[in-house]
């Protein structure tokens, strides 16, 4: 016990000194990962502002060929921007980002309008934009479409026509979604950032306890230590899972203090994360460290070299992570199978938490439980594999 | 002291150490000399606890490798082929680490570290990270590490290599001085000048076995040569591998 604590307390401080490993450990993930978060979080905040009812700016070409639409629109919180650009002009404008979207209306608008013919508009925007160029147009085509059947409406009375009779199926959508509810891909990415920080926050140290260890020429000297060599392993994976735990803990708090800067209230979300919703979420996946500090380990054991251990070890963190970016999508239930899933366990409670629920104890003790129980048989696998001669390589 | 019975280890197809028996005694700098490949840092590493015996046994002190591997590890201060410092650590935490995984207590250790510094000459450097290590510092250090916990057997193996030609001197001077304090001094090399001016006792070996043992001088007149080289050439069989 002695010698497992002094390699603890040796891995703990000298890796303390790495830049690369505080990198990793201290930095990355707790200043990263809420950097990501608040970032999506306000592009979709900014994007539902878009929608609503806001003062929007639209370019207009041949805004004279249709005054009546134009002040339709103008009632209806758009500012109309007169221009006088050509098709090939438009195109570039968008693509040069300088306007998000225009309304082209055509010189034979008033003839066909003349005419009760259908008279077109063309409204050119890029979908593919992110900064919701989309979400602008259809406000704009939804103006138009009010515009064009109150028109409709008109003509048919004064044909002598009832207007209703043209609307056989009228859908009305209800939703009913609450904030919290339409915050779930937020909160996805929040536990996702979380576990993953987590186990980046052990890599290097998981590395270094063997492959680390093979290639610096020590791991000779260290295994002459009288003492049984799974002590040393263990010692080693202790320091890692610390490390990991630091590392989520620093995590959580950085999202803690960046979400404050997030206008959640304006998207409708009821996210806080309090110091108490934080610890909540602390405890809730600490056991997963135990695992997280165990699987690296022994995938780590089976390399030749630092670099190799890398590449093995980054494809070792996205097995348990990337999973949990996609699995708001097809609502699991958290059957005791999935309570019981390292890592998808866990996202299944920080969820919960975060949608201000109580997670029920047996989830709760079913989620550590078998996540400390994988975690003690990977350390106990990690042991064997150091007792292998072949782990002097 | 350290005694070798019949010490064999094949790895896969490769019969490694076949059947080698010898004794290095307290008190004595033996030597394990040998061309490359011919099983020497197998043997030490099996004398360390690295590697399980196939069959034979070493005992180290009247402790067997074989069954009593941790008794024999503090009985032994090894010096590893590649003998790797932590480099964020400085010279002395990094001897302090060994102190420590040895059991010694913090003051022990610690008066450990002082003895060795004015010993093996650390004071220069036993503050600074090892990172920028020179080759013979990082030997200095490495012996330092191995003696931490005072053992009476000492191993090393092929400890010259890249060393300078004063750095080699030193280390001569101070296996001397470990000798006088009467352990059990046992290194393996390929060079035999160097094993001719240390050691009082030599093993050859080759090819797995050890092919002949004594003083360099009772060597030299078995073999019937007038010179070292021709006698270590016609024991071995073979010049190859012989600096």
């Amino acid at each position: 016990m002695r010698g497992i604590l002094t390699v603890f307390r040796k891995e703990f401080f000298e890796n303390l000194r790495d830049r690369r490993i505080l990198l990793s450990a201290l930095v990355f993930g707790p200043v990263l990962g809420p950097l990501v978060l608040a970032a999506v979080l306000q592009m979709s905040v900014s994007r539902e502002e878009a929608t609503a009812d806001e003062m929007m700016t639209l370019p207009v070409i041949g805004a004279e060929f249709a005054p009546n639409l134009v002040a339709m629109l103008e009632s209806r919180n758009i500012k109309i921007e007169s221009r006088t650009l050509d098709e090939t002009e438009i195109r570039q404008a968008i693509a040069a980002r300088e306007i998000k979207l225009a309304l082209q209306i055509p010189e034979d608008f008033v003839e066909r309008w003349a005419r009760s013919e259908p008279a077109s508009v063309q409204i050119f925007l890029d979908s593919s934009d992110q900064f919701g160029g989309d979400a602008s147009a259809s406000r704009v085509s939804q103006v138009i479409r009010a515009y064009s059947g109150q028109i409709s409406d008109t003509r048919l009375l004064l044909r002598g026509v009832d207007p209703t009779s043209s609307a056989a199926v009228v859908v009305h959508e209800v939703d009913v979604s609450t904030p919290t509810s339409r915050a779930t891909f937020a909160l996805g990415m929040l536990s996702y950032l979380t576990i993953f920080a987590m186990l980046f926050g052990g890599m290097y140290l998981a590395i270094d306890a063997t492959a680390g260890e093979r290639e610096r020429g020590s791991l000779e000297s260290l295994l002459t230590a009288p003492m049984p060599r799974r002590h040393l392993i263990y010692g080693k994976i202790a320091a890692t899972a610390s490390y990991m735990l630091i590392s989520m803990a620093l995590t959580l708090a950085a999202c803690a203090v960046s979400l404050q800067y997030v206008r959640l209230e304006q998207f409708g979300m009821s996210l806080s994360l309090g110091a108490l919703t934080a610890l909540k979420l602390f405890v809730v996946v600490a056991p997963l460290a135990l695992f997280g500090a165990g699987l690296l380990t022994v995938v780590a054991s089976f390399t030749r070299s630092f670099r190799e251990a890398q590449s093995y070890l980054t494809f070792a963190i996205s097995i348990p992570t990337l999973p949990l970016v996609f699995i708001g999508l097809l609502q699991l239930d958290p059957t005791p199978l999935v309570m019981s899933t390292p890592s998808l366990s866990q996202h299944f409670l920080m969820m919960e938490i975060l949608r201000g629920e109580t997670p029920a104890w047996v989830d709760l003790a079913l989620s550590s439980s078998v996540s400390l129980m994988i975690g003690g048989v990977l350390c106990w696998v990690a042991g064997r594999l150091y007792e292998r001669e072949a782990v002097l390589g | 002291m350290i005694q070798v019975t019949d010490l064999s280890k094949r790895f896969g197809q490769v019969q490694a150490v076949r059947g080698v028996t010898f004794t290095a005694p307290n008190g004595r700098i033996t030597g394990l000399l040998g061309p490359n490949g011919a099983g020497k840092s197998t043997t030490l590493r099996m004398l360390a606890t690295l590697l399980q015996p196939d069959s034979g046994d070493a005992m180290i002190d009247g402790e067997s490798a074989r069954r009593n591997p941790i008794e024999v590890r503090r009985r032994m201060g090894v010096l590893s082929h590649a003998s790797g410092l932590y480099p964020q650590l400085s010279a002395r935490e990094n001897i302090i680490y060994f102190a420590e995984l040895h059991g010694l207590d913090r003051s022990v250790a610690h008066a450990r570290v002082a003895e060795l510094t004015r010993l093996l000459e650390l004071s220069e450097f036993i503050d600074r990270k090892a990172k920028g290590f020179s080759q013979g510092q990082r030997l200095k250090t490495a012996l330092a590490r191995a003696l931490v916990h005072d053992p009476k057997n000492l191993i090393l193996d092929e400890p010259t290599n890249g060393l300078d030609v004063m750095a080699v001197r030193n280390l001569r001077s101070l296996l001397q001085r470990l000798r006088e304090q009467g352990r059990c001094i046992l290194f393996s090399s390929h060079v035999m000048q160097e094993v001719a001016l240390l050691c009082d006792e030599v093993v050859v070996i080759a090819q797995g076995r050890v092919v002949a043992s004594g003083t360099v001088e009772a060597l030299r007149v078995a073999a019937g040569e007038p010179t070292l080289e021709d006698a270590f050439v016609k024991l071995i069989g073979t010049a190859e591998g012989l600096n």
